[in-house]
C-alpha cells in the first residue's frame, strides 16, 4: 500500500471507491481501471447509452497573451490562426526529428487565449516545452480542475436535460455553461468515437457534477480499461503506443492533422519542429504504416507481439490490442511494412509461438458517430 | 479427503458478500498460483481458477485447455487464461491424466467470471497420487495469501 500513498488522486477519488472501482496506478495517479460491471459491460454501455469517465489526470493548461497564436504555431503543424473562438483542434507537439512529443487538444477561448488538454504522462514535459517557446505570454497550469467525459448515444439527451446550450454543440466546439449552478466549460469531443462531451469543472464541484450525471439511468461509470478498448475500436491513437518521439505523423497515419496551410505547398509552410523531415516523409512515403488488425478466433493478441507475413517473416509489430466488444472479437493496431498495409491483407501475429491469423482491417472498427450538426 | 469427496457441488453466491470480497469455498484445495482443485466422488480431480483470480484477471475472453489424454505433473503448464487485460498460465495443481475439459469455455469464456467454482471449471484429472492434494493450500491459508497480494 506504500506505493498508493505516493500516487496523486483526482477530485473524484472518493466517488470511485464508493462505486467499487478497481483503482490502479496510471501516470502517477490512482485511477479507476474498471468498476464492478467490468470492462466489456462498460464498453458496451458506452456504445449503447452513455458512459461517464474521469479524465482529471490529464493536464489542463491556459496559454494567453499577445503572440499566443504564433507560439502554438511554432510548436504544432496546425493552422491555429484559422481556429474560431470556442473551436477545437487536435494537434501534435512535434520534435526536430519529426517525431511526436505528445498529442493534445487546443481550444481557442479568445483572440490570444487558448485552453490546452495534454496527456497526463507527458504533462510536465509539455509544460516545459511550452514555456521554452514563450516570449512574454502566460502559461497557467490548472491544478484545481477536474475533467469528466460523458460519451455515448444518450450523452446529448442527458446534457439537454441539464443545459440547452450544451445540447446544441457540434463536434469539436465548446461553450461555457452552468449545470445546477456549477460553472462548466464543455466541449463536444471525446475519445470513444461516440457523440459526447468533455466537461472541465472546478475540483470542488466535480463530485457533485459527476453524481448529477450518474443520476441519469442511461449514465454508468466507465473506467480506463474500457476507455482503451473504445478508443482502439474508434481507431484513435494513444501516446506511447501509436505515437512516440520516434514515430512521425505520416507513419502514424495522421497526415490529416497537418493543416493544408502549414504543408510544404501551403500558404505558410513549415515553421514547426521537424517540418523538413515530415515534409520529406510526406513526399517519399513512410516505410511503415499504422493499420488495424481483426484477429481470427477468440485468442487475443498483445502489444509488442510480432506481425508475420505468410512466409513467417516479421513485417511489423502490434502497438495496441484489446477486446473489441462492439466489433465482436479481439482487435489490434500495428505498424507493418507499407505494402502489406492494404485492407484485406492476410497476416498473422506470433502469440507465444503460435501464428494467429489476422486481417488488415479498415479503421474505425466501430462506426464513428460524431455529431456534426 | 473424505470431506472433500462429500463436498456439496453447488456454492450459492452469497448476496451479502461485498462485490470486492472473494469467495473461497472451504471444501476446496488451492494452489498459490490461484487454481482450485476438488476431489470428486469418482476419484477424479476437477480444476479451475479461484474467484480471487477471476476478479484479478477481469473479463475472461479466451481459455486454452490441455488435451484430453495428456499427462501432467503437478506444477506443469496446463493451459492459458486470457482476459481483456492479460494472459496467465494455468498450472496443474496435482499430477495425472486429463480425462475431461470444459468445452463450453471455448464459446463462453465469460463463464469463468460468472461461476468460477462450478460451470467455469477448466479440466478434470485422473490423479496419479491423490496425496498431492495434501500439499495444496486450505481455503483459509489461500485466502490469507490473497490478502497479502
Amino acid at each position: 500500500m506504500t506505493e498508493q500513498a505516493s500516487l496523486a488522486t483526482t477530485p473524484l477519488d472518493g466517488l470511485h471507491r464508493e462505486l467499487g472501482a478497481k483503482m490502479v496506478p496510471f501516470a502517477g495517479y490512482a485511477m479507476p481501471v474498471q468498476y464492478p460491471a467490468g470492462i466489456i459491460k462498460e464498453h458496451l454501455h458506452t456504445r449503447e447509452a452513455a458512459g461517464l469517465f474521469d479524465v482529471s489526470h490529464m493536464g489542463q493548461l491556459i496559454l494567453r497573451g499577445e503572440g499566443s497564436t504564433a507560439v502554438l504555431e511554432s510548436l504544432v503543424p496546425v493552422d491555429i490562426q484559422a481556429l474560431p473562438e470556442n473551436g477545437q483542434t487536435y494537434a501534435l507537439f512535434t520534435n526536430d526529428q519529426g517525431g511526436v512529443l505528445d498529442d493534445l487538444i487546443i481550444t481557442r477561448w479568445g483572440p490570444e487565449c487558448f485552453f490546452l488538454v495534454v496527456n497526463a504522462a507527458c504533462k510536465a514535459q509539455d509544460i516545459a516545452h511550452l514555456q521554452s517557446a514563450l516570449n512574454g505570454q502566460e502559461l497557467k497550469v490548472l491544478e484545481d480542475k477536474a475533467l469528466l467525459a460523458l460519451q455515448g448515444p444518450k450523452a446529448r439527451e442527458v446534457m439537454a436535460a441539464l443545459s440547452p446550450e450544451a445540447a446544441a454543440l457540434t463536434f469539436m466546439n465548446g461553450a461555457r455553461i452552468e449545470v445546477g449552478g456549477i460553472k462548466v466549460y464543455i466541449t463536444c469531443s471525446g475519445y470513444t468515437g461516440e457523440d459526447g462531451f468533455e466537461l472541465s469543472v472546478d475540483a470542488e464541484h466535480a463530485d457533485a457534477l459527476a453524481r448529477r450525471l450518474l443520476a441519469f439511468e442511461d449514465v454508468a461509470p466507465v473506467g480506463l480499461g474500457a476507455r482503451d478498448s473504445l478508443r482502439l475500436e474508434a481507431g484513435l491513437c494513444l501516446y506511447g503506443h501509436e505515437l512516440s518521439t520516434t514515430i512521425d505523423p505520416v507513419t502514424a497515419g495522421l497526415m490529416w492533422s497537418i493543416s493544408k496551410s502549414r504543408r510544404a505547398d501551403g500558404a505558410r509552410p513549415g515553421g514547426f519542429p521537424g517540418a523538413d523531415v515530415i515534409f520529406q516523409r510526406m513526399s517519399e512515403g513512410a516505410a511503415l504504416r499504422r493499420v488495424g488488425l481483426a484477429v481470427e478466433g477468440k485468442r487475443p493478441v498483445r502489444e509488442g507481439q510480432a506481425v508475420l507475413d505468410s512466409d513467417g517473416r516479421q513485417v511489423g509489430e502490434v502497438c495496441s490490442a484489446a477486446f473489441g466488444a462492439s466489433f465482436g472479437g479481439p482487435i489490434a493496431m500495428a505498424f507493418v511494412e507499407r505494402p502489406l498495409g492494404e485492407p484485406g491483407t492476410a497476416l498473422s501475429v506470433d502469440v507465444r509461438g503460435k501464428a494467429i491469423p489476422v486481417t488488415v482491417t479498415r479503421m474505425p472498427f466501430s462506426p464513428q458517430r460524431y455529431f456534426r450538426g | 479427503m473424505g470431506a472433500l469427496a462429500t463436498a456439496p457441488r453447488q456454492y450459492a453466491p452469497n448476496s451479502q458478500e461485498d462485490s470486492n470480497m472473494s469467495l473461497t469455498p472451504s471444501e476446496l484445495k488451492y494452489a498459490s498460483s490461484h487454481e482450485w482443485a476438488r476431489l470428486e466422488e469418482d476419484g477424479t480431480v476437477t480444476v479451475g481458477v479461484s474467484d480471487h483470480a477471476q476478479k484479478e484477471l477481469g473479463d475472461v475472453v479466451f481459455v486454452e485447455l490441455p488435451e484430453v489424454g495428456s499427462t501432467l505433473a503437478a506444477g506443469d503448464e496446463a493451459g492459458v487464461v486470457e482476459s481483456v487485460k492479460a494472459a496467465s498460465d494455468i498450472y496443474a495443481p496435482v499430477g495425472g491424466e486429463v480425462v475431461a475439459v470444459n468445452e463450453t469455455l471455448e464459446d463462453a469464456p465469460e463463464t469463468v467470471n460468472a461461476d468460477p467454482y462450478n460451470d467455469g471449471w477448466f479440466f478434470r484429472l485422473q490423479p496419479s497420487d491423490t496425496a498431492e492434494l495434501d500439499a495444496l493450500l486450505s481455503a483459509d491459508d489461500y485466502a490469507a495469501r490473497c490478502e497479502e497480494d
